[in-house]
């Protein structure tokens, strides 16, 4: 089984992806970006509860940063019209920073949480910010449950 | 055996997000499997919206440009017109400033009109494939297993009031709050406010800063041209004269700026209670059914909702105009670059660490699949 991998393209081939879980927003607080922190099933084997639920939080804390209105963004806001909003066009946004920072976030959790086990984050602006998906890959440690081709044929060639 | 069953993963991987026909003829495989397209497209080409998009995907508008040009077209006459006939006679009688106001106005005005009718309004991009089975597959679950179509509503709860979130059928998706689709875009809108034609675009989430400064400085500029041609008329000609001579002319304009104004004020309660010209219009909020509903969205201070929608940081746009359309899957070495951000993507937004996640996606692999 170890000559199986013994390069990089093979493990390409052989990693399939099983299903994919999306968590939600909550709206519970208006329209505020905000993601649910319920725990989905479909993880429940996969990774513990606590790092996902820290994950969320997270995220929905950078979120609320990014969309803060302040004394801060009330004085952008003054500033860019009187400029007619030219601003919007030279300048990075806050929002923008903000994005960059979770995008950086989402990065870090995934290499050092999610990937080992077999996860990987989708950063929810890449998705409109409906959903934040969480792809799930075929573990070889738990029996299979999705009738995936490459199991079958990387269970032949074992 | 090996480049069969990789044939086969590929059908069951996920199919792009976006409605392009896989470009196979474009494409050629490189050594890693991952492709090079010889001719890359950009999202905006496979935009599903009713829109058109100008500058390589910068600038977008309604396909139905409806009358902007028009409402361009006045603005630049009448302004040129003031700026022709009535200014050099009242820079000689009155004031230097005349010219200077005027034209202050006229380029915000100018401005202010083409950043709301070439900016985003706060479109959503459509559900992508996966999402819209996985919303089916929960509605269907809801215990639903009568003939009947499932129901396609959501109740959440936002600040202790129930609101219904609606199903959008082209979108696939369930709409957030204060999101409503606009029938001549074709497209779901963040804080839908109404589509206007004389802008040649929605205005929602996004450009509703720029729609009120737009309005609001218009009716600053036709009140001061108003008030600068009748002064003009009056002191070359005597108002009575004036008012004889030419009563049709300076009715029209006595009624436009009105109207103008009227938009304005109109504008300008909605931006204090918080509320949207859809909502309004519905009555969503008036208490209609008998219940006590209140806006839940408005925070209850004059000050703080007119901070909240004019002044709050600036969301980005979410439909990704610039972007690089994904690797297609003939090619596709795996599921596992699915869900990464393509590295031949160079989006406007700077995913950071693009083709970084893919490499250490491929480094953490073995992690995965532990050999034995």
């Amino acid at each position: 089984v170890s000559s199986k991998f013994h390069n990089l393209q093979e493990m390409q081939h052989t990693a399939s992806l099983v299903t994919k879980v999306f968590i939600q927003r909550d709206y519970s607080e208006g329209t505020v970006c905000r993601f649910q922190t319920k725990f989905p099933t479909e993880l429940d084997n996969r990774i513990e509860r606590a790092l996902l639920e820290q994950t969320v939080k997270t995220l929905n804390s950078y979120y609320v940063e990014a969309e803060k209105v302040g004394g801060q963004s009330y004085l952008e806001g003054c500033l860019a019209c009187a400029t007619a909003y030219i601003v919007f066009l030279c300048m990075e946004t806050r929002y923008e920073k903000v994005l960059k920072k979770i995008s950086g976030y989402i990065q870090e959790q995934n290499e050092k949480i999610y990937a080992p086990r077999g996860l990987l984050l989708t950063d929810p602006i890449e998705r409109g910010m409906r959903v934040l998906e969480i792809s799930v890959f075929e573990d070889r440690g738990s029996s299979g449950s999705s009738p995936s081709s490459s199991m079958s044929s990387c269970s032949t060639a074992r | 055996m090996k480049s069969r069953e990789y044939q086969q993963i590929d059908p069951k991987a996920l199919p792009t997000p976006s409605q392009s026909p896989p470009p196979h003829q474009h494409l050629a495989v490189g050594g890693d499997g991952r492709k090079e397209p010889m001719t890359p497209r950009r999202k905006w080409e496979v935009f599903p919206g009713k829109n058109r998009f100008f500058c390589d995907g910068r600038i977008m508008m309604a396909r139905q440009s409806g009358v902007f040009p028009l409402t361009l077209g006045l603005i630049l006459v009448t302004s040129g017109l003031f700026f022709i006939f009535d200014c050099p006679f009242l820079v000689k009688h009155l004031t230097r400033c005349i010219p200077a106001v005027g034209g202050a106005l006229f380029v915000f005005v100018l401005i202010t009109l083409l950043q709301t009718s070439f900016t985003d309004p706060g479109i959503l991009p459509r559900a992508t494939p996966e999402e819209a089975a996985d919303i089916e597959r929960q509605i269907d679950d809801t215990g639903n297993t009568s003939y009947r179509p499932p129901p396609r509503t959501k109740e959440v709860l936002i600040n202790q009031q129930v609101i219904k979130l609606k199903y959008c059928f082209t979108c696939k998706m369930f709409r957030p709050p204060r999101t409503s689709h606009c029938s001549l875009c074709d497209n779901c809108v963040e804080r839908f406010d109404h589509h206007c034609p004389w802008v040649g675009n929605c205005v929602g989430k996004r450009n509703y800063r720029f729609f009120y400064s737009f309005i609001v400085s218009l009716s600053l500029l036709t009140a001061f041209i108003f008030g600068c041609v009748t002064t003009h008329l009056a002191l070359r000609k005597g108002l009575m004269f004036a008012l004889q001579e030419s009563p049709v002319e300076l009715a029209i304009c006595f009624f436009s700026v009105w109207s103008i104004l009227g938009l304005s004020g109109f504008h300008t309660y909605l931006v204090a209670s918080n509320l949207t010209t859809n909502e309004d219009i519905k009555g969503s909020w008036s208490g209609k059914s008998g219940d006590a509903v209140t806006n839940p969205y408005s925070h209850k201070n004059i000050f703080i909702n007119c901070c909240s929608v004019l002044c709050a940081p600036m969301p980005p746009s979410l439909i990704d105009r610039r972007g690089f359309l994904p690797a297609d899957e003939p090619a596709r070495a795996s599921g596992a670059d699915l869900e990464l951000p393509n590295p031949n993507t160079k989006s406007d937004r700077n995913v950071v660490g693009g083709s970084s996640i893919w490499s250490l996606t491929c480094r953490n692999l073995p992690l995965i699949f532990p050999c034995s």
